[in-house]
């Protein structure tokens, strides 16, 4: 079954599972060209590039969510996380923390809460779903406890960073974010394709059952995934931190439904096994790209812009479905 | 005893059961239930009235994840619901008239039923993964209850309205007789015919059931149509204790309420059986933990960490391997003893 293809001489030149990656890098492509013929002044290269900056945070984020939902599970803790991350940095920085100290204890927090959620799933054998969404509770609880007021950072490293801008020749520059970002993708990448632990990361997603009768460490691989799912939203905060210059117990609320949908419109399948960390890099520029193309329309009212964001995600993720149809297994 | 023990609801009455204690501590009188006016008053009929919401909610989402499904569009609903109806009944001349407010309601259940409708769409016809299919619903639709009470919080003044979420009939809250017609018909359908049958082979495995001649996507249509119904019958409850429409917050993260109450419950998310009687114990504990709050007086702050604290002791206790691991090898040094040091570090 092919139905409509617009590409049928890329499914034979491509081999099938990079198709849905390949749709949505062309529909990337796509969107980006019709917003560059409607606007004024939008098809530059700052553009892209102020995408990384403005969602460098959720893009970190959306890699940890990768190797969750590459094993099949979901991490509902992420923007709860990312909030936690902010309060903490905000409260310590306050109190007279040295900026690289609080940086440090925020990462290990974060590890160790995903690696608290990772343990439970798998020595309790309690669905992941429910595991996280408690965790949401406990880190959004945790963030109130420390405060229900916003609390500004004023520290000189963290506005150092936040103002810093790295310039790439012509009018280009890009946030030491960005680049944070980009550089944990890379690794990201690197740990997947290239090493035991993302060998065993796609097997534990494909079956948890085969993989543990090929004697793969399926406990140290999931424990594992939760562990830098919870490294990468403490590092997701401290960048969101460095973007909005202040923590709140509020921010980044459904952060959790950007990442997973970020990952999910990259052609990773939520039952594991199976997608590829550059699929959650275009997922998060699409959603980035939206956010472009409404604040270049202007004059949306802040319902209108939800709607708006609605039927850009329906649009997008009919296209895809249509254009890779076929090529991979059922969702269900 | 040793079957009342294996029975898979007897973990989740021994919550619920401890929770209601747990209030009586705190509150005297707790269980006395009384007749004042010809109404039933008392903190029991009150969990059960605030709760009617979530119950609904939950039963339609059960039926949802015995397909393997998700619905996270479901708070949108609500919000949507209640929005067309009050937005209905205010423009009504005679706002307490009871065939317009009987059009209202009605024009509200048909729009949820037509977003389901969308939503089984999504995911039967066109084959999106139903957490992603739903998310659309849930993002746009929150737009969408905003737009048609155009950003404000309409109020309505109408009593047959009224009694849909806060009036009483027969003595009893009329909320309270509506989660009972509901969730009978529910159980009746899904029971006693086949359909439930249906429901959960196409939640072991939609495409072996499609070749044994199930419609799947038929069965996939219906059940979100009837979660999204439920919704809107829970959302026009909501609006209607209130006496009014709140776009923006009606029904707030009551997606993950209810998601949790079905865990609980004991259905699993992966689908293929499901258990209504343990969705209503799920959103019940809940409902008596949201009670339970308020009634010990924690302080505002906290009251997401103690929902986190009880959350994981409910799923820890309900697990097996949990039971298995801390209960019965107590004396066994290995292998049980890291696991149970995390369970203390993160629910701290």
């Amino acid at each position: 079954m092919t139905s409509i293809s617009g590409l049928p001489g890329l499914r034979r030149v491509v081999p099938q599972k990079y198709v849905p990656v390949l749709v949505t890098a062309c529909l990337f492509v796509a969107m980006f060209v019709a917003g560059g013929i409607r606007y004024e002044n939008f098809a530059t290269g700052q553009i892209i590039l102020n995408v990384f900056i403005d969602n460098a945070f959720l893009l970190v984020v959306a890699v940890g969510m990768t190797f969750v939902i590459l094993t099949g599970g979901i991490d509902l803790s992420v923007g709860s996380m990312v909030a936690l991350a902010t309060m903490i940095s905000a409260s310590l920085l306050k109190d007279g923390w040295p900026a690289y100290a609080v940086m440090a204890l925020v990462l290990v927090i974060g590890a160790a809460l995903g690696l608290g959620m990772g343990a439970i799933i798998h020595y309790f054998e309690i669905q992941p779903f429910i595991v996280t969404l408690a965790g949401m509770f406990l880190a959004r609880g945790l963030c109130y406890t420390i405060s229900t007021e916003s609390i500004p950072i004023e520290n000189e490293t963290f506005t150092a960073i936040a103002q810093a801008r790295i310039n790439l020749g012509g009018d280009l520059s890009v946030s030491p974010s960005a680049v944070i970002a980009i550089v944990v993708v890379l690794i990201g990448a690197y740990v997947l394709h290239y090493t035991r632990l993302g060998r065993n990361v796609y097997a534990t997603g494909g079956s948890e059952q085969s993989a543990l009768l090929m004697g793969l460490p399926v406990a140290r691989t999931k424990i594992a995934v939760y562990t830098i799912s919870g490294f990468c939203s403490a590092l997701g905060g401290l960048l969101f931190a460095f973007y909005s210059l202040s923590g709140y117990g509020l921010s980044a609320v459904g952060m959790e439904l950007d990442a997973i949908a970020a990952v999910v419109i990259g052609g990773t399948l939520l039952t594991g096994g199976s997608g590829y960390l550059i699929g959650t890099v275009l997922g998060v520029l699409v959603l980035g790209l939206i956010q472009t193309i409404i604040s270049f329309e202007g004059t949306l009212s802040s319902w209108w812009t939800k709607i708006f964001i609605g039927v850009l995600l329906f649009a997008f993720i009919l296209l895809q479905r249509l254009f890779s149809a076929g090529s991979r297994r059922s969702p269900q | 005893m040793n079957r009342i023990l294996k029975h898979r609801l007897f973990w989740p009455v021994v919550v619920l059961v401890a929770l209601l204690l747990l209030n009586v501590v705190f509150t005297d009188g707790f269980f006395k239930i009384q007749v004042r006016e010809g109404h039933l008053y008392g903190s029991l009929i009150d969990i059960l009235r605030f709760g009617a919401p979530l119950i609904l909610v939950a039963t339609g989402m059960t039926l949802v994840i015995a397909t393997s499904g998700i619905d996270l569009s479901v708070g949108s609903v609500v919000a949507i619901a209640g929005a067309l109806a009050c937005m209905r009944i205010s423009d009504l001349s005679d706002q307490n008239s009871v065939g317009g407010v009987l059009s209202a309601v009605g024009i509200a259940l048909v729009l949820s039923v037509v977003l389901g409708l969308w939503n089984g769409f999504l995911v039967a016809g066109i084959g999106i993964q139903p957490i992603i299919a739903t998310l659309i619903l849930m993002v746009a639709g929150r737009g969408l209850a905003q737009l048609i009470t155009d950003g404000q919080i309409t109020t309505v003044n109408s009593s047959p309205y009224k009694l849909i979420g806060g009036g009483y009939w027969l003595t009893l809250p009329f909320g309270i007789i509506v989660v009972a017609v509901v969730l009978a018909l529910t159980a009746f359908l899904t029971r006693r015919l086949a359909l439930g049958l249906l429901i959960e082979s196409v939640g072991g495995n939609a495409e072996a059931s499609r070749l044994a001649g199930i419609g799947a996507r038929g069965v996939l249509v219906t059940v979100y149509a009837f979660c999204a119904l439920c919704a809107g019958i829970a959302g026009l409850m909501i609006s209607s204790n209130v006496s009014s429409a709140d776009g923006n917050n009606a029904g707030l993260w009551i997606e993950l309420d209810a998601i949790l109450a079905v865990v609980i419950g004991g259905t699993p998310l992966s689908g293929g059986r499901f258990s209504l009687s343990g969705t209503v114990l799920g959103a019940l504990i809940i409902q008596t933990l949201t009670t339970t709050i308020y009634s010990i007086g924690v302080p505002p702050e906290t009251t997401l960490l103690f929902k986190a604290l009880v959350v994981t002791i409910v799923c820890l206790i309900q697990s097996p391997a949990f039971r298995a691991k801390v209960f019965h090898r107590r004396g066994r040094p290995a292998g049980a003893r890291p696991a149970t040091e995390e369970k203390v570090r993160v629910s701290a």
